[in-house]
């Protein structure tokens, strides 16, 4: 529904909603990986290389391994490994894969606007 | 390895009952043990329901925990929903018995960037399955990972992983799939679930639905192949085997009652045989209902239960109506011997028809059924269905041992009567008909029987009378004039009592007669005899007279010679001359001449 409204909305509206969340906000992420696959190992490889770049300071990043804790996949709905939740700032963001392509995790993160204006 | 062992063990697979009635009959045992089921259908009909029963009975039956994972419903849904079947889902969860996971998928909420894979789920469902031990699990409905992911290379492949770790883990799943388009299943689960497959289906034909199920196949087993009726009411789901059934029931060569002496009489002296089906058809108004109960009557009070099936009638008007005629089943009812099942014909299809009943026979367990009519049935199919269903319907009840006594209304306006719109007469043992006989203006009720296998019986046509004390049934007048019924039969039978009277008064007037011509003919001889008496009487007493004045005629001779004593010494010679002087003498006197003289 939300991001039917933001497709829907001027650009400059939209710029006005991501900056709804505050910029300094800080960050609290996690990275549900079961075991030390290659994908997750990528994925926590490719977090942390953004979280350098554009969340200087202002980030944490919780790993949890459900092949230890298993009975927290189903509380947090975890269907698919790797999976980044974004817990603040809210709402809650899912991104799920090894996170490679940089500028489709930014912007499920809400940290860059979609190209939209040239793509959509 | 697994396949090697399952052939030098015994060539039949290892299967999972399901615990739900008449499936596994179906699946020949249930479903494939450790391995997955795929059971799909349209919107509504009841694979998540069917899934959860698999569940429930694994849990509360043959002690297989489970694990019910959904992809559409919240557990709190599916709880409720297992309650209107009667399944106390909480209490099972509370035990560990069973594992509800929701899985919620929405695609909005979920940005895809890279590779990923859904360990997340098996994560779950290994967790799950650990947790309780589980031996069975349900994915309801895993489809909706197709609408919440879009990259449908991984999903096929994770899916494929995903069936295979099920059978690796040995749980015997079940899969549920939404119908596709010409596909059994919308996103082509069938492709990694080829084991067993079992389709449902909700057909609306007429304004009527009937839920079916059919086993599309099933790898390494036999199954019965039909699509079967099936029904989900507060007891669950039961799905019914009844097309399966063959010709090799047991018989019985028992008689019972038909509840009608005179009716016995004519079946060979002693009613039906048990387990046997027994057609009464007739035109309207004709008794047939009177009839049925009767036989249910008899076999309530044997002791017997029995089951009546009525589609026109409710079972209060049914035993007012019963009362008008001396039979009161209300106490049967109240005893539960006899159980009433109402419904209208139109209510459901035919197929969910003969589950109903075929549900209600299992349940009450009857000795005997009445189905009432079965005629009106075909008001909800066409005569070949309603043929084939009850075809199915007296296998059923044959093979059971019930005795089973049918209804049916003969069109009016039909051609032969000996003929029933649903055309079953084949299957029938007995067929009695009822039928109107118009004569002299008023129409009544005729019975004879047309046919009854394996019994030696009447072929006489009976009147067929309802009075206030029942059932009675009167031998038709046959004569020259025909057969009369009715007021020309009791006209017919006054006249010839009449004839019988005047003919009696007749040979009692002809033997007053008689005997009053005997009596004169013994007056007159009485009197002739009298007379002859009278003259006996006289002739003797004048002999005796005669006789008498001979002797004193003698005394008189003797003392007249004594008196002429002359010669007394001279009288002994003289004896001869003076005999013969006395005689003459004599001859004198009495007037008479002497032949001297």
């Amino acid at each position: 529904m939300k991001a039917k409204n933001k497709r829907a909305n001027s650009k400059a509206r939209r710029r006005g909603a991501r900056e709804a969340v505050d910029p300094d906000s800080h960050y609290d992420l996690r990275l549900y990986v079961a075991g030390q696959t290659p994908k997750s190992l990528a994925a926590f490889a490719n977090l942390k290389k953004l979280c350098e770049v554009h969340l200087t300071g202002k980030y944490r990043i919780e790993v949890i391994d459900l092949m230890s804790k298993p009975q927290r996949a189903r509380e947090d709905q975890i269907i698919a490994i790797p999976t980044l939740v974004r817990r603040l700032p809210q709402p809650i963001k899912k991104i799920i894969g090894d996170l490679c392509d940089t500028h489709k995790t930014l912007t499920g993160l809400d940290l860059e606007t979609r190209r939209d204006g040239t793509n959509d | 390895m697994i396949r090697k062992k399952a052939i030098t063990k015994n060539r039949t697979l290892p299967k999972s009952r399901t615990g739900i009635k008449g499936l596994d009959e179906i699946t020949d045992g249930g479903l494939p043990k450790g391995r997955p089921t795929l059971v799909c259908g349209g919107a509504g009909c009841g694979k998540s329901m069917l899934g959860v029963e698999f569940l429930v009975r694994g849990a509360t039956e043959f002690n297989e925990p489970g694990v019910l994972m959904t992809f559409e419903e919240t557990p709190e849904d599916v709880i409720k929903n297992a309650r209107s079947l009667g399944f106390d889902i909480d209490d099972l969860v509370a035990k560990k018995k069973l594992f509800l996971d929701f899985v919620r998928v929405e695609r909005s909420e979920i940005q895809e960037t890279g590779e990923y894979d859904l360990e997340g789920i098996f994560v779950r469902l290994n967790y799950a399955i650990e947790h309780t031990g589980a031996k069975r699990v349900v994915l309801d409905t895993i489809e909706s990972l197709f609408v919440g992911l879009t990259n449908i290379s991984i999903l096929r492949a994770e899916l494929r992983r995903l069936f295979n770790w099920l059978k690796e883990k040995g749980v015997t799943a079940i899969i549920t799939g939404e119908k596709g388009d010409g596909t059994l299943t919308r996103n082509g689960l069938e492709e990694y679930v080829s084991d067993c497959v079992i389709m449902l289906d909700h057909r609306v034909i007429d304004q009527v639905s009937t839920r079916r199920l059919r086993v599309v196949k099933y790898r390494g087993s036999t199954h019965g192949t039909n699509e079967y009726p099936f029904l989900i009411n507060e007891q669950g789901f039961s799905v019914l085997p009844i097309s399966s059934l063959g010709l090799s029931h047991d018989v019985s060569s028992e008689r019972i009652p038909t509840g009608i002496e005179r009716l016995d009489v004519m079946l060979g002296g002693k009613g039906y045989y048990r387990g046997s089906s027994v057609l009464i058809s007739g035109t309207a108004g004709t008794g047939k209902s009177s009839m049925a109960s009767y036989f249910v009557d008899a076999a309530s009070r044997r002791n017997e239960k029995s089951l009546y099936f009525a589609f026109e009638e409710s079972p209060q008007q049914i035993m007012r109506n019963m009362r008008s005629i001396g039979l009161n089943l209300e106490p049967w009812v109240k005893k539960g011997l006899l159980q009433y099942h109402s419904s209208r014909p139109t209510l459901y299809g035919l197929e969910t028809h003969l589950a109903v009943m075929h549900k209600q026979i299992q349940e009450f367990q009857p000795r005997a059924v009445v189905i009432d009519p079965i005629s009106n049935l075909v008001s909800t199919g066409s005569s070949t269905e309603v043929g084939s269903m009850l075809l199915r319907l007296v296998d059923f009840l044959k093979s059971e041992g019930i005795t089973a006594l049918f209804t049916s209304l003969t069109a009016m306006d039909s051609n032969s009567l000996e003929q029933t719109d649903v055309g079953i007469s084949s299957v029938m043992d007995t067929w009695l008909l009822l039928r109107d006989i118009e004569l002299g203006g008023e129409r009544n009720r005729g019975l004879y029987v047309l046919k009854s296998r394996g019994m030696a019986h009447s072929n006489q046509i009976r009147e067929f009378l309802l009075t206030n004390d029942g059932i009675d049934l009167r031998d038709v007048y046959v004569g020259p004039e025909g057969v009369l019924t009715g007021s020309m039969r009791l006209a017919q039978e006054a006249r010839e009592k009449a004839d019988k009277l005047a003919r009696q008064l007749d040979v009692e007037a002809k033997r007053r007669t008689l005997e009053r011509k005997r009596q004169a003919i013994e007056a007159q001889i009485a009197a002739l005899r009298a007379e002859f008496e009278g003259a006996e009487v006289e002739l003797s007493k004048e002999l005796k007279e005669g006789a008498a004045r001979a002797k004193q005629f003698e005394i008189d001779e003797e003392d007249m010679a004594r008196s002429r004593q002359a010669d007394a010494g001279r009288s002994r010679p003289m004896d001869m001359g003076r005999v013969r002087q006395t005689d003459k003498a004599v001859a004198r006197r009495n007037g008479e001449s002497s032949p001297e003289l």
